[in-house]
């Protein structure tokens, strides 16, 4: 068996392998660091980051559902500043290739992001999550709205010029995700990400209120892995150029290989590191086997492989 | 290279014990030389339900105590309460049971440098690591008084063996089926100022834990708590543990149980305002 050219790009950034951590999940990296070189894996995709320190919201902030878990922890981290000043050069000692995720209130907190993060050395592509559920206001949830979407993305574009990919992060929760997906794409994304979590609910028999300190919370895990690969599919097939940043639920090789079968460029990995801090080498040494197995040479034949026209049917 | 959970490691280990004690089920874990990086306030993260499990996230339980057995080499001993599906699953696996584990996880209790005068306050199962902690409190040369507190006598966890380490044990339960009747707290203002109490090291509900912390607020006595927050990860990444606490500029910071805890300086955790929405608050 031949080895699997297991690289791929985004843009003009390349990545040497598919596997990368999910935003919001991995903090900036160094929790993982104890279990596994992050060099070894394909990139740390830092949580998302607003342009001042943020508390987060209230307690409970998690509840375990089947297969699945809800959080709510509304964005908590140091700002942007501190950040840059502590987290990056960190990630950069370590030689892991750096995907910095952004989160503002307003399009213009998105812009001052975007623009605080132009001249730091060592990112390798910007995700602009737009889709975050845990804001206090629905109407925030930029991935909601085609509008405001562009608008995001087109000031990041616009503040950013053409130096570091862009990829937006969109939100499954919507009426036509590919409507959103081009929207962003026309204002300027080099990428996207899909998807980020659903939208959920749990209330607590005991109390007999919601749950969770938000009340809601976003939904990840297997339990939301079929709504992944249905929007990834989708979107693949309306824009096939674009790459896509596959994520939600995705555990084992397998899950990973279902992703760019639909169209995938590479895939996040973020709930099931909770689980198991080495979940992402593992599934990384799956899904090469698997595509060996398959007989792709490189990863590139294999995205989007699920949409091929009946004909090349055997 | 590492700066968080730099003594943890992930490892199979086999259950070689598992048996009942009044309510909980005392587990012995067999994990070798890693009992050598286990410092008592530290906890395991445990995954349960087996590979095709519907239960996605590990559960965090306190390490009571690790030993060096010939028969087993380095163990490691759990007190679990079977409430939850998880901790259900975990006390259902028979010795000889194979289970995936992450540990030591968390910060530890702090040992005084000189023989002081400690007081160990427990609620529930959460006096197990007290016991741990007693042992290496006594070798430090420090004299060790514990209360044990519960709703109800079948809620205090109190083995025979424990009880070797400690000049005094007292247990009290709400019911007064078991000991004193009344709350494990009643008696610390007292004990504080008669012994010369100068560190408490609590484990139990938050609602204990806070009560000391009213009571220490206003003396030279250091607490010294494990705090209890669900979380999902138990490593730092999912930010779902975490607790208001003091900074010394006066802000507050949410830290994570799981690695700036679960051993915390209660007198800096803002007990008023865990589970409110600090931003809003303040």
């Amino acid at each position: 068996m031949t080895a699997v050219d297991f690289s791929t790009t985004f843009s003009n950034a390349w990545f040497p392998t598919p596997v990368f951590t999910a935003s919001g999940c991995a903090s900036s990296g160094k929790e993982l660091a104890q279990f596994f070189p992050l060099k070894d894996i394909g990139a740390v995709v830092t949580k998302s980051i607003m342009n001042k320190a943020r508390l987060g919201r209230a307690t409970p902030r998690m509840a375990e559902t089947p297969s699945g878990m809800l959080n709510s922890i509304g964005l908590q981290g140091p700002g942007i500043d501190t950040f840059i000043e502590k987290d990056i050069p960190w990630l950069v000692e370590q030689k892991a290739r750096i995907i910095v995720s952004i989160a503002g209130e307003t399009i213009e907190e998105y812009s001052t992001l975007a623009r605080k993060l132009r001249s730091v050395s060592g990112i390798s592509a910007i995700e602009v999550n737009i889709s975050c559920p845990n804001v206090e206001n629905r109407g925030l949830v930029f991935a909601c709205d085609p509008e405001a979407s562009r608008k995001v993305i087109d000031g990041v574009r616009r503040t950013i010029g053409g130096e570091l990919p862009i990829i937006a992060k969109l939100s499954p929760d919507v009426t036509d995700i590919v409507t959103i997906a081009r929207g962003v794409v026309d204002a300027g994304a080099d990428g996207l990400a899909l998807i980020n979590t659903v939208l959920g609910m749990v209330i607590n028999l005991s109390t007999m209120r919601p749950h969770l300190g938000g009340k809601t919370g976003g939904l990840s895990g297997p339990a939301i892995r079929p709504i992944a690969v249905r929007a990834i599919y989708q979107v693949h097939a309306a824009i096939p150029n674009i790459p896509i940043l596959g994520m939600g639920g995705v555990t084992s090789g397998r899950d990973a290989f279902e992703m760019i079968l639909a169209g995938a460029s590479a895939v996040s990995v973020g709930t099931a590191s909770f689980g198991n801090p080495m979940a992402i080498p593992h599934i990384q040494e799956e899904l090469k086997s698997l595509l060996e197995e398959k007989g792709f040479k490189q990863i590139k034949d294999a995205i989007g492989y699920a949409q091929r026209s009946d004909e090349h049917h055997e | 290279m590492a700066t968080i959970n730099k003594s943890a490691a992930q490892l199979r280990a086999t259950i070689v014990g598992n048996k009942l004690v009044g309510q909980y089920h005392q587990i012995l874990i067999s994990v070798g030389d890693l009992v050598d990086k286990c410092k008592p306030g530290n906890f395991v993260a445990i995954s349960v339900g087996g590979d095709s499990s519907k239960m996605i996230l590990r559960r965090a339980f306190a390490i009571s105590r690790v030993t060096h057995s010939n028969s087993f080499g380095g163990t490691m001993e759990l007190i679990v309460a079977p409430h939850g599906q998880g901790s259900k699953w975990l006390c259902a696996q028979p010795e000889g049971a194979v289970i995936d584990l992450v540990a030591p996880l968390g910060s530890a209790f702090g040992i005084p440098t000189e023989p002081v005068q400690v007081l160990l306050v427990g609620g529930g199962y959460g006096s197990a690591p007290l016991f741990g902690l007693a042992e290496v409190l006594k070798d430090r040369g420090c004299k060790v008084d514990m209360l044990l507190g519960a709703s109800t006598a079948g809620k205090i966890y109190a083995p025979m063996e424990g009880k070797r380490s400690v000049n005094s044990l007292r247990i009290y339960t709400e019911d007064g089926s078991m000991g004193i009747a009344g709350k494990v707290t009643d008696p610390i203002p007292e004990l504080i100022s008669d012994l010369d109490v100068a560190v408490i090291y609590s484990c139990g509900p938050m609602g204990m834990l806070a009560a000391i912390s009213a009571i220490t607020a206003d003396k030279d006595v250091v607490h010294q708590c494990a705090v209890e927050e669900s979380m999902a990860c138990g490593i730092g990444i999912c930010m779902t543990c975490v607790l208001p606490v003091r900074n010394e500029d006066n802000s507050i910071s949410m830290l994570r149980s799981c690695i700036d805890g679960p051993v915390m300086d209660g007198s800096n955790v803002m007990w008023d305002l865990v589970g409110k929405n600090p931003t809003v608050t303040q």
